[in-house]
């Protein structure tokens, strides 16, 4: 146990929590008097400021991570590292996006608000404990409860933040269980302990009653099918920055949890290395374990594809609509995470296991390109759609008639934007899909994962459908109204940087590719 | 040079696009040079390759970890019909001179459309391929969706759905004959190289080629094509048919057949006569031709006949691709530019000359207009257009549909009789709506003749001059002596189904 390592390690979120604390305090203090203009030019800036250092700090330190009695309670760097830049970046644009906000006079407290749930969300990343990730799950969820409920003069707003606070908290409480009897089985509520305990003990009753619980309650914060329900009312309700924050950031920290939980038992183990059993038998034990529960991940996961795309046709609000194309990319990237463990013991052993680490990580690098490229979209979208909002007051997808004469930069940037999510080339959502498909059929090309990616790939077919929806009401159908409408600057200029982030980053895919590689 | 194709169309879409509202004329000037100097790149490669096979021009890593390059070559076939898109290009623009709603966006999308078209024939990496194939749907839907015409909405979202299917059986395709083949490549000659199982080829080929195919209108996936068509403006219709369609048929002979050779060859047992993918294939397209033909008989709307027609046509391309010989495959690529060519005129006349002066396109009207004697240009073009479609001598599509029977003959010679009926059904609905829409019996009365002194039809503009002269001329010029394109087919042909690809 070592102090200093662990505060070197936690600089990032250390950096957050002090701005938080600076930006309430110069908001509460030395600006009281000030117009609501210049707050929240202070405080988002302060906010983006806070996210640069921190992402100063995660670069600064090097290093494998903080172990705790020779277990791996923190991870650093690897695909950790990716998703906490990540986060970062993306908790970065949200809060421009507040600049021009007028849904809240506590700005402050929003910015403040929005730090803390960053800080989760960077400990949900890199967690490898049960009572860290727990800790951090709650530190973000409680964060996103306040952020939907932020926008107090709209019932929508306190309407979704009750809903999602009650899924939420019932989900907590299903981890919370899951977690507890994983302890009670193992001894230790270390991820890597847990894994050793399930390679000696082989499959038992209990332990598959724990792991569901744990799929449930994580199955919520990806919004995935049956745990979707949640997330159409809080996208609808919760202020445009806010739902920007929840699609992206905190789908980010998920996955990058998934990811830590689904590979965790590739890492170098120390069972292996006292000797108690060969590599092969432990990781053939291990797979047995997981095969059954990766099954019922590739269930969730195209259930969730086709609930989400299926319930996007119907949709006449936009923010309902971005929810629901939601829960289908999180089908999608569903069947990235599963489809390592889907492969049973006989597959396994097939490999060399430098071969499965190569394949692990490839399919984790592809689900981490797909979840931040789809968080900086979205939020674009959002971006989009609360310009629009503003302007029209409302988010039915006939607020977007004419908008290619209303405002024509905005109706280009919707364009990029949604053709991106739809996988169209050579934007940078097709690549995502892309890479994505190619890793699972790279891991298992059996009939099963096959089927699933052909499923995909049918579903995106459907998905262009309702982009096209709004994209045709933008740019083909008659305006009723003319007027245009006036964009604010800085949202603006971060929505042309989203967009022009998307083209570039879709044309030159292999710069992001070799960025997630290089961490 | 012929990269600069690609870039030049695209750079030209940008350029459009960003043209302040109202500048029209400045939007079709630039349009058309653009276009212009998109056929004389084009034409310049064509000369230059001539007499070669395959030519590098780049290859560059794209992303190097996934073996996936930046690699664009022409061979014979790549040529003609980069060829045919810049004619079209260049048509397309003369045709769309008179748009006044939006002009630099149509030209923008336009533009972008023809840079995808020429990307594809020029892609020798399949991943590449499908970038650039995926890239054309977009402003194919907002061409038709926007400027269109008759039920254009539901008529672009048909087309969309439709090609984007048929995308997605092609990714799939391509995804599953990457990871077979181990992850190597996804070069076309790499893969046609990799020795993929015959069990695999033998799904994996009919789920590429139909996916290619549903863009080459193959019965009974080309019920997109007559809706669009009829549907878009006239520049996009003359794209539609003249190249769009031939985007499919140059993906089932480049990928389908290419990479997946040995999934043409029998099953081992034979239902009812068909004994193979090809036979499936074939038949198919046996069934387009006349299905086609007789539909195209029947129908009352003057671009519905020449939609049909279209479905006809191509089904001679597939069917020439199903010979799987020298002589069957080498009429079909001469077909795809041939039927690029006629189509493209049809349209322009139907849709630009005669629709744009009469604002009906109902036979039952037209026939009373006494359009030979208001229009002697639009019909002497029709004529003329009509005749080469039929397949008449002295035009291109004549040597293409004769190589194609010939091929088919010494397959199954029942293929070439029930072609045949398609050629004569299409005779019989090329003359009847010539002679409904321009050489009606009735004999203008004088009150007819006084109603019509006040309302002079709009002169004959230039541009439709020119784009008439054009197109007739080449298809002309191909009638007369076919070797110029035969020369760069035929070798390109023989190395393609001697082994994949050379």
């Amino acid at each position: 146990m070592n102090y200093t390592d662990l505060f070197r390690l936690t600089l990032p979120e250390t950096a957050l929590e002090v701005t938080a604390l600076v930006v309430l305090i110069i908001d509460l203090g030395l600006l009281r008097k000030s117009s609501l203009k210049l707050r929240v030019a202070v405080a988002a800036l302060l906010g983006v400021v806070g996210c640069g250092a921190a992402l100063w700090a995660l670069n600064a330190s090097g290093g494998t991570g903080y172990s705790f009695e020779g277990d791996l309670l923190l991870a650093q760097g690897g695909f950790t590292g990716a998703a906490q830049s990540g986060i970062l970046v993306l908790t970065a644009l949200t809060l421009l996006l507040l600049i021009d906000s007028v849904f809240t006079k506590h700005v402050g407290e929003y910015v403040a608000v929005v730090l803390m749930a960053a800080a989760g969300g960077l400990l949900v990343a890199s967690a490898h404990d049960l009572l860290v990730i727990f800790i951090g799950l709650e530190l973000l969820s409680l964060g996103l409860y306040i952020l939907t409920a932020f926008a107090k003069s709209s019932g929508k707003s306190a309407e979704a933040a009750i809903k999602y606070y009650l899924f939420g908290g019932m989900s907590a409480a299903f981890l919370l269980f899951g977690f507890s009897y994983l302890y009670g089985l193992s001894g230790s509520t270390n991820i890597t302990e847990i894994q050793r305990f399930i390679a000696i003990s082989g499959p038992s009753p209990l332990l598959y009653v724990a792991l569901i619980f744990v799929v449930a309650g994580l199955g919520f914060k990806v919004a995935a099918v049956p745990f979707h329900l949640w997330a159409p009312d809080t996208y609808e309700g919760a202020p445009a920055p806010g739902a920007a924050f929840i699609a992206s950031v905190s789908k980010v920290a998920s996955f990058a949890l998934l990811l830590s939980l689904s590979f965790a038992w590739l890492l170098p183990n120390r069972i292996v290395e006292s000797g108690q059993t060969t590599l092969a038998q432990y990781i053939y034990s291990h797979s047995q374990v997981w095969s059954p529960l990766a099954f019922i991940l590739l269930i969730v996961s195209a259930a969730s594809m086709v609930v989400g795309n299926l319930a996007a046709l119907a949709q006449v609000s936009v923010r309902r609509l971005l929810a629901y194309s939601a829960i289908a990319h999180a089908g999608y990237l569903m069947l990235g995470v599963a489809v390592m463990p889907s492969l049973s013991g006989l597959e396994v052993v097939s490999f060399a296991y430098t071969d499965l680490w190569k394949l692990a990580y490839r399919s984790a690098n592809a689900v981490l390109y797909y979840v931040l490229t789809y968080g900086l979209t979205t939020i674009g979208a959002f971006g989009v759609v609360s310009v629009v909002e503003r302007d029209t007051g409302s988010d039915r997808i006939d607020s977007f008639l004419g908008l290619h004469k209303r405002n024509p930069l905005l109706a280009a940037v919707l364009l990029v934007l949604f053709l991106s999510l739809a996988g169209i080339p050579p934007l940078v959502g097709f690549w995502a899909k892309f890479f994505l498909f190619a890793a699972v059929l790279g891991v298992s090309a059996g009939p099963v994962p096959f089927a699933l990616v052909a499923l995909a790939i049918a579903l995106s077919a459907v998905s262009l459908y309702y982009y096209l929806q709004v994209l045709k009401r933008a740019y083909v159908m008659p305006a009723v109204n003319e007027t245009p409408i006036k964009a604010p600057a800085v949202t603006m200029a971060a929505l042309l940087l989203i967009a022009a982030a998307v083209v570039v980053l879709g044309c030159f895919p292999t710069l992001l590719l070799v960025w997630i590689g290089n961490h | 040079m012929l990269a600069w194709t690609i870039y030049l169309s695209f750079a030209g879409a940008l350029l459009l696009a960003l043209l302040p509202k109202g500048r029209n004329a400045l939007a079709r000037w630039l349009a058309l040079t653009v276009a212009v100097t998109g056929l004389a790149l084009a034409a310049q490669g064509f000369v230059a390759g001539m007499r070669q096979g395959r030519i590098t021009i780049v290859d560059v890593p794209w992303i190097p970890s996934m073996g996936i390059h930046f690699m664009l070559a022409a061979d014979g076939i790549s040529r003609i019909l980069v060829l045919l898109t810049g004619l079209a290009a260049v048509a397309g623009v003369l045709f769309s001179w008179n748009i006044e709603v939006r002009t630099n966006e149509f030209f923008a999308l336009f533009m972008a459309l023809i840079g995808a078209v020429y990307g594809v024939f020029l892609s020798f990496d399949l991943l590449l391929l499908f970038v650039f194939y995926e890239i054309a749907i977009v402003p194919k839907y907002f061409l038709i969706a926007i400027w269109g015409s008759t039920r254009r909405e539901y008529a672009a979202m048909k087309l969309v759905i439709y090609s984007f299917a048929g995308s997605a059986m092609v990714l799939i395709g391509l995804l599953a004959a990457y990871t077979t083949a181990g992850c190597h490549s996804t070069g076309l000659i790499e893969l046609a190289h990799a020795g993929l199982p015959i069990s695999f080829q033998m799904w994996c080929f009919p789920l590429v080629f139909t996916g290619f195919a549903i863009l080459a209108g193959m019965w009974p996936f080309h019920t997109w094509a007559p809706t669009g068509h009829v549907a878009a403006p006239t520049a996009a219709s003359m794209l539609l048919a003249g190249v769009v369609m031939k985007l499919g048929a140059y993906g089932c002979l480049r990928v389908g057949i290419a990479l997946f050779p040995r999934g043409l060859d029998p099953w081992g047992f034979s239902f009812i006569g068909v004994g193979s993918w090809r036979d499936v294939f074939a038949l198919l397209a046996v069934i387009g031709i006349v299905y086609g033909a007789l539909v195209a008989l029947v129908q009352t709307d003057f671009k519905f006949v020449i939609g049909y027609s279209s479905v006809s046509h191509m089904g001679f391309v597939l069917l020439g691709l199903m010979t799987l010989n020298q002589i069957g495959a080498t009429g079909a690529v001469l077909q795809m530019f041939s039927h690029g060519i006629i189509a493209g005129l049809l349209f322009a006349i139907v849709g630009r000359i005669v629709y744009e002066r009469t604002h009906t396109r109902q036979l039952v009207e037209l026939e009373t207009m006494h359009l030979s004697k208001r229009l002697p240009f639009a019909a002497a073009a029709f004529v003329i257009a009509g005749y080469a479609s039929m397949g008449g001598p002295l035009f291109s599509g004549f040597w293409a549909e004769m190589q194609v029977l010939v091929g088919a003959w010494m397959v199954k010679p029942w293929w070439t009789f029930a072609a045949g009926v398609g050629i004569v059904v299409g005779v019989a609905y090329t003359w009847r709506a010539m002679q409904r829409a321009f050489f009606s019996d009735a004999l203008p009365s004088t009150h007819d003749l006084e109603l019509e002194h006040g309302h002079e039809l709009a002169a004959i503009t230039w541009p439709e001059v020119t784009g008439v002269l054009l197109l007739a001329g080449v298809s002309l010029a191909i009638g007369v002596w076919p070797r110029i394109l035969l020369d760069s087919i035929e070798p390109a042909v023989k190395a393609l189904l001697a082994g994949g690809v050379q």
